[in-house]
């Protein structure tokens, strides 16, 4: 009889960083004490801590532990699982309290946050659908097929105020509404797993955690459209997330959840995979269908809009995994529910990814309308190493960064708009005064000059001209008239892209221009990098009055651009130097600096 | 599968099933699992009391978890009952005492006096 649960995170994050030999060496080790039969290994999503990884959860006593390694399994085998001790030098200290945390809902990480989208992540075994079907999985769509027409379930939808997710933030009830309203035998319904954005890996989790769910809500919305078939567009880049989701359709369709007689009603849906090969442009709505069609990707003009003719041009909806993720639980709890948490016009939760300079990177969830304040210094845990905050980038290559002024902004569409960026598929990263504004805005750039399809000319080669003036003013060679050229540029290829991808483009570089004109005018005007980061501005410098004479920098010195004799201060010569930092990093006095 | 009933039906089972991994409000039952308890036979003691609550249908409303050496070595195996902050600790335990442990005290709410800690036929 099994009297605990170990759950241990089965995620990318937590793969990666071990927990697959981690849970092989467990259950070797329980065998070995002969607990097999009492304590049950679950492997579940993603909890949102990944950069506390490998995690484990060992229930009925909810005890959390971080960072756990395989040579720490016969401990906690021994004393917690056999014993009942609390292992408590893997207990997590939380990094804003200081306080040593046992439980993770302690945790200042979860506190705040509010679990709709991600609520079974890292709670239920993601290959397991009876796991699902426990935590009221697929009652949303008992109910929807046995008590609710079509046009309920738009209403509720409209009502519960849900947008989409994926970062334009159209409302999905009415969405769902225009593709009803266009008469065909044959409509789609598809879902946006191409998750593109640098940064962005929440859809990647709830795939990876919550397979199910996605099936539900898209079964749903077939009902709800008068569609009778599905595509789940993934990239390929997401081993586990496609396994899962394989695993999970199968499941479906033993149980008769999908496929010619869904629960028995007469109703008929299947959901089929179509991987994709990782272009940033098969995000763009139409773009993506056109690829799951077999044809390359690029966007097409609309109108025509997907819900009259999209995906083989029948009329089609596509959302994104997040916006789905929501759906079953607003059809269960009513849209009232769902309306009251976050603000005026955005409501429910937000799924943000938060990396760069912070000590808690990983997943959250919070209320549309939290402050990025709290979502960094509270559930972020603050910048590591004392560090100050300097700005926040929302939204990829297609958003735009928040300044320190703005650090109390209310998170939602309608803030980060005014802000001039955008709340997108929920990349939140963090960067602080060692991160330089204009090289943000040229990495941005060149990912999407990258990923530019080619098929319109504003994007193609006006992404292309933009990003040869960021590299100019970044050498040190720009000129005042190149920054109104650039801003010139910026506005002629947003105004005349194609595409989404074209369209927003430049919001890196305009925002960043809007709120750090000043580090773009020391760049130009005192030929200076104020972060210390781009390299054609930079000079090592050495302190004679700091320097021993001890030779260590110019024997360090890869290109023999130091020299000096013992015992007195060595000179860096700036023509030869490469400006790699190993000097500055070799010094044990501190006599070497930027400037 | 395929009705609805068959799947409310399934989602009773599994509930009670993971009720394991939720400690709000449940009675708590913890079995000394110290190298004392162990030598006294408690593993048999902690099996018989997961397999009983199970039985009887009772896993969303009592948890069973170890603890380690509770202090009182020659009375073990001890289980302590928490319900909220009061607590009731049974001492000298068999599989077949827990059995009764289970039926009234757990499942019926009446404390089996004559096994606690203060009865005289410890």
């Amino acid at each position: 009889m099994i009297r605990s649960h170990v759950m241990i995170c089965a995620g990318t994050g937590c793969t990666a960083s071990g927990s697959a030999t981690l849970q092989a060496s467990l259950q070797k080790e329980l065998e070995a004490k002969g607990l097999q039969e009492e304590v049950r290994i679950v492997p579940t999503g993603c909890f949102g801590l990944c950069a506390l990884g490998p995690i484990m959860i060992i229930y009925p006593e909810g005890v959390f532990y971080a960072n756990v390694k395989e040579s720490d399994v016969p401990e906690i085998v021994e004393e917690h699982l056999l014993k009942g001790r609390v292992v408590q030098r893997l207990i997590h200290t939380d990094e804003t309290t200081k306080e040593l945390v046992t439980n993770l809902a302690d945790t200042s990480f979860y506190k705040i946050q509010q679990r709709v989208a991600l609520r079974n992540c890292g709670e239920i075994d993601p290959e397991n659908i009876d796991e699902y079907i426990a935590r009221d999985g697929y009652a949303a769509l008992a109910k929807v097929l046995t008590q609710m027409t079509p046009d309920d379930v738009i209403q509720t939808l409209l009502d519960s105020g849900l947008r989409g997710r994926g970062g334009a933030g159209f409302p999905t009830g009415l969405k769902w509404k225009f593709a009803k309203g266009y008469e065909n035998e044959q409509k789609y319904v598809c879902c946006n797993a191409d998750e593109g954005d640098p940064g962005a890996f929440m859809d990647r989790s709830i795939l990876e955690g919550d397979p199910h769910a996605l099936l539900e809500a898209m079964t749903i919305a077939g009902y709800t459209i008068g569609a009778n078939q599905g595509y789940i567009y993934v990239r390929a880049e997401y081993p586990i997330a496609v396994q899962r989701l394989d695993i999970a359709i199968k499941q479906s369709r033993e149980y008769g959840l999908l496929g010619d007689n869904v629960l028995g009603t007469g109703f008929k849906f299947n959901i089929d995979l179509r991987l994709g090969a990782g272009a940033f442009v098969c995000g763009e709505e139409t773009a993506l269908m056109t690829s799951i069609e077999g044809n390359r990707g690029e966007p097409r003009p609309r109108p025509p809009f997907p819900a009259e003719k999209g995906l083989y041009n029948k009329p089609s909806i596509l959302n994104n995994v997040e916006t789905y993720a929501n759906i079953p639980q607003i059809i269960l709890k009513g849209a009232d529910w769902f309306a009251s948490m976050g603000t005026e016009k955005s409501k429910g939760t937000k799924v943000f990814a938060l990396g760069g300079k912070i000590e808690h990177t990983g997943l959250v969830e919070v209320p549309m309308g939290t402050t990025l304040r709290q979502i960094v210094e509270e559930v972020g845990g603050g910048i590591p190493n004392g560090k100050k905050f300097k700005a926040a980038q929302t939204g990829g290559p297609s958003g735009g960064c928040i300044p320190i002024e703005h650090f109390d902004v209310p998170v939602d569409y309608e803030h980060l708009a005014e802000l001039g960026s955008i709340v997108g598929s929920g990349g939140l990263i963090v960067m602080d005064e060692d991160n330089c504004m204009v090289d943000i805005a040229k990495f941005f750039l060149e990912f999407t000059v990258d990923e530019s399809c080619g098929k319109c000319t504003p994007c193609r080669i006006g992404t292309r001209r933009m990003l040869e003036l960021l590299n100019k003013i970044t050498d040190g060679n720009g000129t005042m008239e190149d920054l109104e050229k650039l801003e010139e540029l910026c506005n002629y290829v947003k105004e005349n892209s194609l595409c989404g991808l074209g369209q927003t483009a430049p919001n890196p570089v305009l925002s960043t221009l809007r709120f750090f004109r000043d580090e773009y005018i020391a760049h130009i005007v005192d030929k200076r990098c104020p972060a210390g980061v781009c390299k054609n501005l930079l000079q090592y410098v050495i302190d004679p009055e700091k320097c021993k004479g001890c030779t260590l920098c110019a024997r360090k010195c890869p290109v023999g651009a130091i020299s000096g004799s013992v015992k007195n201060p060595h000179v860096i010569d700036p023509v030869k130097c490469i400006k790699c930092g190993a000097c500055m990093d070799s010094c044990k006095f501190g006599a070497i600096s930027k400037k | 599968m395929k009705t609805l009933e068959e799947l409310a039906q399934l989602r009773e089972q599994m509930k009670a099933k993971m009720a394991i991994r939720s400690t709000e409000g449940k009675l708590r039952v913890v079995v000394g699992m110290a190298t004392c308890g162990i030598a006294a036979g408690a593993r048999p003691v902690l099996n018989t009391l997961t397999d009983e609550v199970s039985k009887e249908g009772l896993t969303d409303k009592v948890t069973v978890s170890q603890t380690g050496c509770i202090g009182i070595c020659q009375f073990e195996p001890v289980i302590e009952v928490f319900d909220g902050e009061s607590k009731v600790t049974y001492v000298k335990m068999t599989p077949d005492k827990a059995k009764r442990i289970v039926a009234e005290h757990l499942k019926g709410g009446k404390v089996v006096q004559e096994y606690t800690i203060g009865s005289s036929n410890v």
